[in-house]
């Protein structure tokens, strides 16, 4: 075990092609904060496979510190290997608390790294702060479905391990790259990865979609009533410069692939302007939107929850309206 | 095969309100049901019986009495045998001190049980809680590769095949037993309990595992005392005030109000 810091770490995330995943750079912005007020460095992680342009935008973005781990075992995400990898980190550095980003793999990952290190692990934080009574990190996350927020401590063990959700903290401003890089030469021999990749299933209409970083959302809903209806919601996001999201339902139905679903199950989104058409706001996908800026329902159901939260309604047909406000917009920008 | 599948009983989240003159949340009268993620835990392992018949499925929860209630329902659905872990010592666990408790419950069903189980199931997340913590958690304990996020499992030659939901799309990932599963949504419906299965599963004996029975587990490591994590407090999240309703004459006046009213909000 090394000495224990004052330190504060981020897991930069990668993709296969050494690139950086967005949220390990947002949390560089909270990351400097707290850093400070702990009095200790604030360190990126980067775990990958030729990760120099990860590394690099670690270091323009504000790290003080650069960690690194890199090897073809580490190009795709396996929980056996990057556990193996932090665990080792975390006990050689001794860092007083560590950001993961609440990815799907960050989630698999935290708890499983938590367990073997015997620490408190905090899931999808929303807000970080320090305590100021003890010094410990205040973790706020959201609970009985975004009923209730919860502030929570880890106040004897180390590391303090959180994962925050993406999308609630904007990128650093770019500065000057002073960061200090420090290589760590670590292997995971192939039979300690107890998990083979077999297969990857593309759904028909592969296409990346960047909900967590949208500015705007259009989602629709049943009430959209088939793959056909999902063009008003297109066009409408479309001139927008939008991204289309959906719930459930009609991801449900295969009008729409899932990697457009909003909510419990989906994605955690906080645009400035969400648009939901035909959705009726059940809890789960409340759940996933209810951070937005600004939220505008449109719902044939006077009665549907997602007037509850939203703070421009509009009760009708979505079929009649949503052209006719596309073509408001598309006449205002012409 | 044998499965084990974790199930927790909870506060349905659909039913919980908020008391608009406190701004608490109002847990009277909520029902409780079994977490809907174990739903499906529990419908995934029933789908590996129907092709193999043998395939032997026992339940586990830790919580009060009443949770008797969640495993059999559980038992009506699809589950042979179910271990209800209760002890006051117990209560006030976190994620970390619960997974603990289950990890050792598990080694003492195997031991009455006098079968090893081949996999473990257990819910994405409770909907309690959210935190989707204990199942990576307990693999840990136990010393099991995990696969979350599943939505199908196949029992093949080589192991398990497991079809987990990724960003855009499936992953198969292959798995050699004993594994650990956590399973999320799936795009079809878990099957419902037949009226015979639902009179068997009220005559049913639900086995009570307490903590003088589970003596390999260390207090120091259970309840609110072994839990790393605490909380300091809970609030309700400032509700909004009630949003604008437009609703002109005609759906073009509509369309236009709304229009401005976005225009004037900057978000457009
Ligand atoms: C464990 C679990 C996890 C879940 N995860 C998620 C999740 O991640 N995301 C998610 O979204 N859901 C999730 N759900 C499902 C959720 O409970 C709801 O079933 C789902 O969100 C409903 O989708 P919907 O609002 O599109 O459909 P509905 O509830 O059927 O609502 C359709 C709405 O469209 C309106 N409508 C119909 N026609 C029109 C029209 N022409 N013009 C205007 N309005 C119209 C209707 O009035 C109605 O309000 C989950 C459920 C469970 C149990
Ligand atoms: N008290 C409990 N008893 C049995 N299983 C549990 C309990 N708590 C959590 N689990 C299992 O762990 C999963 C994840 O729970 P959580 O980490 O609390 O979100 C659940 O879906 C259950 O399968």
């Amino acid at each position: 075990m090394g000495t224990k810091t004052k330190d504060l770490w981020v897991l930069l995330e990668t993709n296969e092609d050494g690139t950086a995943k967005n949220v390990g750079i947002e949390l560089l912005n909270p990351g400097r904060r707290l850093a400070d007020k702990q009095g200790g460095k604030l360190v990126s992680v980067v775990i990958g496979c030729h990760t120099d342009a990860a590394v690099k935008e670690a270091g323009v973005h504000g790290a003080d510190q650069i960690i690194v781990v890199d090897g073809e075992e580490f190009r795709r995400y396996t929980t056996d290997a990057y556990t193996a990898a932090l665990a080792h980190l975390l006990k050689k550095h001794a860092p007083t608390s560590m950001l993961i980003g609440a990815t799907p793999n960050g989630r698999d990952l935290g708890p499983r790294l938590s367990c073997r290190l015997g620490t408190g692990l905090t899931a999808d934080c929303t807000a970080l702060d320090i305590d100021e009574a003890s010094g410990n990190i205040a973790w706020t996350r959201p609970a009985f479905g975004g009923n209730l927020m919860a502030v929570i401590l880890c106040p004897d063990h180390r590391p303090q391990l959180g994962t925050v959700r993406p999308g609630v903290f904007k990128k650093p401003d770019v500065c000057e790259d002073r960061a200090e890089i420090i290589r760590e030469d670590f292997h995971v021999p192939a039979d300690q990865i107890r998990t083979t990749l077999l297969e990857t299933i593309r759904e028909a209409s592969a296409e990346i979609v960047d909900l967590e970083g949208a500015d705007i959302i259009v989602s629709g809903g049943r009430g959209v009533g088939g793959a056909e209806g999902f063009r008003v919601i297109r066009e409408l996001a479309d001139v927008l410069g939008g991204t289309v999201g959906a719930s459930r339902a009609a991801v449900d139905e295969g009008w729409i692939s899932h990697s457009h679903q909003v909510g419990q199950t989906g994605k955690t989104v906080g645009p400035k302007l969400y648009i939901a058409c035909g959705i009726s706001g059940a809890i789960q996908h409340l759940a996933g939107m209810s951070s937005s800026d600004v939220i505008v329902a449109i719902n044939k159901d006077f009665d549907a929850p997602i007037f509850g939260i939203a703070d421009y309604g509009f009760v009708g047909n979505l079929f009649e309206i949503v052209p006719l406000l596309t073509d408001e917009i598309k006449k205002a920008k012409a | 095969m044998n499965i084990l599948v974790c199930v927790k009983q909870v506060p349905d989240t659909n039913e919980i309100k908020i008391d608009p003159d406190t701004n608490t949340l109002i847990r009277d009268g909520v029902p409780s049901i079994v977490n809907p993620f174990d739903g499906y835990a529990l419908e995934a392992a029933a789908r590996i019986k129907d092709n193999a018949p043998d395939t032997k499925i026992v339940v586990l929860s830790m919580g009060p009495q009443q949770a008797e209630t969640a495993l059999c329902e559980c038992l009506a659905i699809a589950a042979d045998k179910a271990y209800l872990v209760t002890d006051r010592a117990f209560g006030g666990s976190d994620t970390l001190a619960t997974s603990y408790i289950l990890s050792k419950a598990i080694e003492k069903v195997e031991e009455l049980e006098n079968e090893k189980f081949d996999a473990v199931f257990c819910g994405k997340q409770a909907i309690d809680g959210d935190t989707a913590q204990v199942g990576p958690e307990l693999a840990e304990h136990l010393g099991y590769p995990q696969v979350t996020c599943a939505l199908e499992v196949k029992s093949e030659a080589d192991g398990l095949h497991v079809y987990r939901e990724a960003e855009d799309g499936k992953e198969v990932i292959g798995v050699k037993t004993p594994c650990l599963i956590t399973f999320t949504k799936p795009s079809f419906d878990p099957r419902f309990p037949t009226i015979k299965r639902k009179i068997a599963a009220r005559k049913a004996k639900i086995a009570q595992l307490t903590a003088a029975e589970l003596t390999s587990i260390d207090p120091a490591h259970a309840g609110l005392k072994g839990s790393p994590t605490k909380v300091k407090r809970t609030y309700v999240p400032p509700r909004k005030e009630a949003g604008v309703v437009v609703k002109e004459e005609t759906v073009e006046a509509s369309a236009h109000k709304l229009f401005d009213l976005l225009s004037k909000a900057h978000v457009i």
